[in-house]
């Protein structure tokens, strides 16, 4: 049974379709697998009997001829996403067992396709980190380990639950969402792909916010095609989402041609930063012969305000969790501690409610946005914000897609950056000028460390060019024929 | 500005009031600025509140067009600019009952620019006040402290219903004058239909921006006096916190920068937080919401269907009916009464409606605590009593008793005159055989007169009273006269 784990999302289907398997025989194999992989602490509250609910009732609709796109595949989601009746955390004690009466319009999408719910997926509180460690549910470990290492690695964050479900065969697939990687840095540390859209792409409603400018939803997948068969489910416009754009969706997974001859690949040099480690080097070298040999042309490109999308990102990106965040007060739901006044409930119930790194960016948020340091920090930082995006503006008059590494190394030990911010926010430095320009990005896993651990390159598209983007993540996935799997070590804990 | 007139005297000279209002109209709609939840009002507690209001995780806001176009349609009403891209911000600050954290507001980019409006004072007399700006901006709910000993509870009811901001230049300089700028600007609100204006409700309250200085001086520290919410309490808390900052001043001390809150039952003002303890509001353009951005065709359009406003209401019955600017004022103060009149001077002597309108009817209406719309004596009941007065039927003194019975069985005046024998007497050789009657029984008094010319007063009594009112005075002051050799 548990060999139907192995499949990915598009040969499930296909086997679903020809009924060669039943929804829940695949559901049940999912099932099995997340019971079996504790230790990672990758689902924070599963939903098997719903899963099996809606997998017989997937298996009715494909025996009546009725199935969606997404028909009895078994996903799991973030626990950013508001789950009617299934409880939704962002994995912070602030929002206690708050339970939603309402379901986020890209899982309502997803199951309007007949997709299964699995259940919830670990995170970092909020989406606020770079290794889900910051999880009220505590750490989720990355199924790959080192060559010769028994360290627990981090999977990457924030959706270190989604990538880890996905590298470990817990899932078909997950939705996760990206501020500034948090899609594409933790699937470049597990091995798989993750697909950040462009902003406005996918509705925001009913997902949990954390910087409504940046935040993005999308697959982590085991695929190109798989995160090109989902993102057509989770995206579309949405009235209530007025940030969400109105154009057509796409079959994306249409866009898979595997032909790129003449098309135009953009090499940013501001990327190649100082101190880069030579295997980072060499994959992005092979990634570019990849490309090359595959008939497109090869441009080198400038990105010249690369280095401020940093800071711009750590002072926005706060700035607006510090509003987003100010609804958890202990008044209407999520946890209470209650004090002899308002102003106590107001601080004990925050003091208790959020974590070290969620205070953090609230403080920052609100000193950056304060009466004095106002135009010096948030007005700068929109700025540096205009002139990164019309650095990808002018290099898109050059070239239909960027390539860049993912992340500057690959997954690094738990504890390992947990009390050193600024290393951890360093993880994010190719990821971030993407969010603050609204661009797509997907990350490809291309080659293993010399630890042998993956290592993951990006590709940036033009804003709505998706299909380009996975045309060539497509290409380069089957170029670099990454089929490494993790050990699984998990099962005999 | 033409001089001030309005000079407070203090111990130590003269001091001028200088006053500027932020109103707040809650904008007349089926659903809140960026929710479609409703906004009745005295609905139970926690009904109209939607998982935008409450502030839900992961909900988003939406602006509701109608606001949009109501606020459009108030700028065009207030003679103000209308900026075609405006801006919603997030003004941060944590009270129980804001949900989110954050009222959504404008505040860099409103939607309403300068504009100005004419307010009517005492004696016809007119003065123009400019308008800073109008914004959109969402309401927040009610903490509500009395029902609990020791805990509050929150209503959430009006969380997310539109408001107008209003803000005037600082303009005016009497206490008059802000009440008569509260009444110009709720008339219009009235007018255009986008704000109730009923201040008992809140759907309308003030904010007032009062300061004092020596006449030709710069503008002196001000307080604001928060949330007043009648136009007699707009006064009163002025006239109070005027007088407070001037012996304050006098005693040399000076004026704090401060907001303050007006008790009506003690008819003070009282310091609610200093500048030092104000908040840092925090704003930042909301990333929820992209800037609003409206066509000129749609303010065309609106500016196309604007009614008849109150100032030009007032200029054409000045024009077109012949009556005094004082009373086109009170008639155009609210759009029903001016309706009623222009529909009772379609049946009589629109001058003679005026009057009738202003005096008897409005009268009538206060002291039975009736409104236009539930007055027992419509505007044709009202017009063919003025007609019987004009065509002789009834004398004024007469029309006045009708009037009284009319309000009172909802009659047409010709029944109650019939009914009741109420016909003036226009008949002269009627009342010239009643005179000829009093003349002859008094002939003490036919003597004194001759003298005292004033006495003949007494004679129109007596033959008033003979008549039962009903003799025609001009006959009978003619005839009498003529008897009498005055």
């Amino acid at each position: 049974m548990s060999d139907l784990t192995k499949l990915t999302l598009s040969d499930a289907r296909a086997k679903l379709m020809s009924k060669e398997i039943s929804a829940v025989e695949l559901t049940q194999a999912h099932v099995e697998a997340v019971e079996a992989a504790v230790p990672l602490n990758a689902y924070v509250t599963p939903t098997f009997e719903k899963a099996l609910d809606m997998a017989k009732a997937s298996d009715e609709r494909i025996a009546k001829g009725e199935a969606g796109s997404l028909e009895g595949l078994p996903l799991g989601i973030k626990d950013l996403f508001c789950t009617e009746g299934v409880r939704t955390t962002a994995c912070s004690n602030i929002l206690d067992e708050f339970t939603p009466t309402y379901e986020s319009t890209v899982t309502s999408n997803l199951w309007r396709d007949g997709a299964v719910m699995l259940g919830k997926l670990n995170n970092d509180e909020f989406a606020m980190g770079s290794s889900n460690e910051t999880s009220r549910f505590g750490p989720c470990i990355n199924p790959w380990k080192a060559s010769g290492s028994d360290a627990d690695l981090v999977p990457g964050g924030s959706s270190g639950g989604s990538s880890t479900a996905v590298a470990a065969h817990l899932a078909l697939g997950a939705t996760a969402t990206d501020t500034g990687g948090s899609i594409r840095q933790p699937a470049s540390f597990t091995g798989t792909v993750g697909l950040k859209p462009t902003y406005g792409r996918c509705s925001r409603w009913g997902i949990t916010a954390f910087a409504s400018s940046l935040d993005q939803a999308g697959p982590i997948t085991r695929s190109v095609r798989d995160a090109a068969i989902m993102l057509t489910s989770m995206s579309g416009h949405d009235a209530k989402d007025t940030t969400s754009v109105d154009i057509a969706v796409p079959d994306f997974e249409a866009a898979l041609t595997g032909d790129i001859r003449g098309l135009k690949v953009g090499i940013p040099k501001e990327y190649r930063i100082e101190g880069m480690s030579t295997e980072i080097e060499k994959l992005w070298s092979d990634g570019i012969d990849w490309l090359k040999s595959a008939g497109a042309e090869i441009v080198n490109v400038s990105l010249p305000h690369t280095k401020y999308a940093l800071p711009a990102y750590y002072i926005v990106a706060p700035a607006e969790a510090s509003s987003n965040l100010a609804r958890y007060d202990g008044v209407r739901y999520g946890l209470r501690v209650t004090g002899d006044n308002i102003t106590e409930m107001y601080e004990k119930t925050r003091a208790a409610g959020f974590g070290d790194e969620v205070r953090r960016r609230i403080l920052i948020g609100t000193y950056v946005l304060s009466a004095g340091y106002y135009d010096a920090y948030y007005i700068k930082a929109q700025k540096v914000r205009t002139l990164i995006a019309q650095d990808f503006a002018e290099a898109y008059k050059q070239v239909d897609v960027l390539l860049t590494p993912t992340t500057p190394t690959a997954a690094f030990a738990i504890g390992e950056k947990i009390d050193d911010p600024l290393s951890m926010y360093l993880n994010d430095v190719f990821t971030v000028p993407v969010n603050l320009a609204g661009l797509p990005g997907i990350s490809i896993p291309a080659g293993l460390s010399s630890e042998g651990l993956p290592l993951g390159l990006q590709l940036i598209g033009r804003t709505f060019d998706e299909e380009t983007l996975l045309r060539v993540a497509g290409v380069l996935e089957e170029a670099a024929g990454f089929n490494a799997e993790p050990s699984t070590w998990w099962r005999n804990k | 500005m033409s001089e001030n007139k309005n000079l407070v005297e203090g111990a130590t000279g003269s001091w001028e009031i200088v006053l500027g209002l932020e109103i707040h109209a809650q904008v007349l709609s089926d659903a809140k600025l960026f929710s479609s939840a409703p906004t009745k009002f005295g609905a139970e507690q926690n009904t109209q509140v939607s998982l935008v209001d409450a502030a839900m995780p992961g909900m988003l806001p939406v602006i509701n067009e109608e606001c949009v176009r109501k606020a459009v349609r108030t700028g065009l009403g207030i003679k103000s600019k209308i900026n075609l891209r405006s801006v919603f911000d997030r003004k941060n600050y944590f009270y129980p009952d804001l949900p989110q954290g954050y009222q959504i507001s404008q505040f860099k980019y409103p939607i309403v620019g300068e504009g100005e409006i004419e307010i009517d004072l005492k004696g016809g007399a007119t003065k123009r006040i400019g308008i800073e700006r109008l914004h959109l901006e969402q309401d927040a709910g009610k903490s509500i402290h009395d029902q609990h000993p020791s805990l509050s509870y929150v209503d959430l009811n009006r969380s997310g219903v539109a408001l107008m901001e209003i803000v005037s230049k600082p303009d005016m300089r009497s206490s008059e004058e802000a009440q008569a700028y509260v009444k110009k600007v709720r008339a219009i609100l009235r007018y255009l239909g986008t704000c109730d204006g009923n201040m008992e409700e809140g759907s309308l309250r003030a904010d007032v921006n009062v300061s004092v200085r020596r006449p030709g001086e710069p503008l002196g520290t001000r307080c604001e006096i928060k949330n007043v919410n009648s136009i007699r309490f707009i006064g009163q808390a002025i006239e109070h916190e005027a007088r407070r900052q001037i012996d304050v001043l006098e005693d040399g001390g000076s004026v704090r920068l401060e907001t303050r809150l007006f008790d009506p039952k003690k008819g003070v003002t009282r310091a609610m937080r200093s500048k030092e303890e104000a908040h840092d509001y925090r704003y930042f353009p909301d990333p929820d919401l992209l800037p609003l951005v409206i066509s000129q065709e749609m303010v065309d359009a609106l500016a196309a269907d604007l009614p008849e406003l109150p100032d030009e209401k007032k200029a054409r019955f000045v024009r077109e009916y012949g009556l005094s600017p004082y009373d086109a004022g009170v008639l155009v103060s609210e759009k029903v009464s001016a309706a009623f009149f222009e529909s009772v001077a379609s049946e009589c002597d629109p001058k003679l409606a005026a009057n009738w309108v202003t005096g008897e009817f409005f009268g009538a209406l206060r002291k039975a605590g009736a409104t236009i719309e539930t007055s027992p004596v419509s505007a044709k009941q009202l017009g063919e009593l003025i007609n019987l007065i004009s065509d002789d039927t009834l004398s004024g003194r007469i029309a006045k008793d009708v009037f009284e019975i009319m309000f009172e069985t909802s009659d047409d005046a010709a029944k109650i005159v019939e009914e009741r024998g109420l016909r003036q007497v226009t008949d002269l050789g009627a009342i010239e055989k009643v005179i000829d009657e009093i003349i002859a029984a008094n002939p003490d008094k036919v003597e004194q007169v001759k003298a005292k010319p004033k006495l003949m007063g007494w004679f129109v009594g007596q033959v008033m009273k003979a008549t039962g009112g009903k003799a025609n005075p001009s006959s009978v002051n003619g005839l009498l006269s003529k008897k009498l050799g005055l």
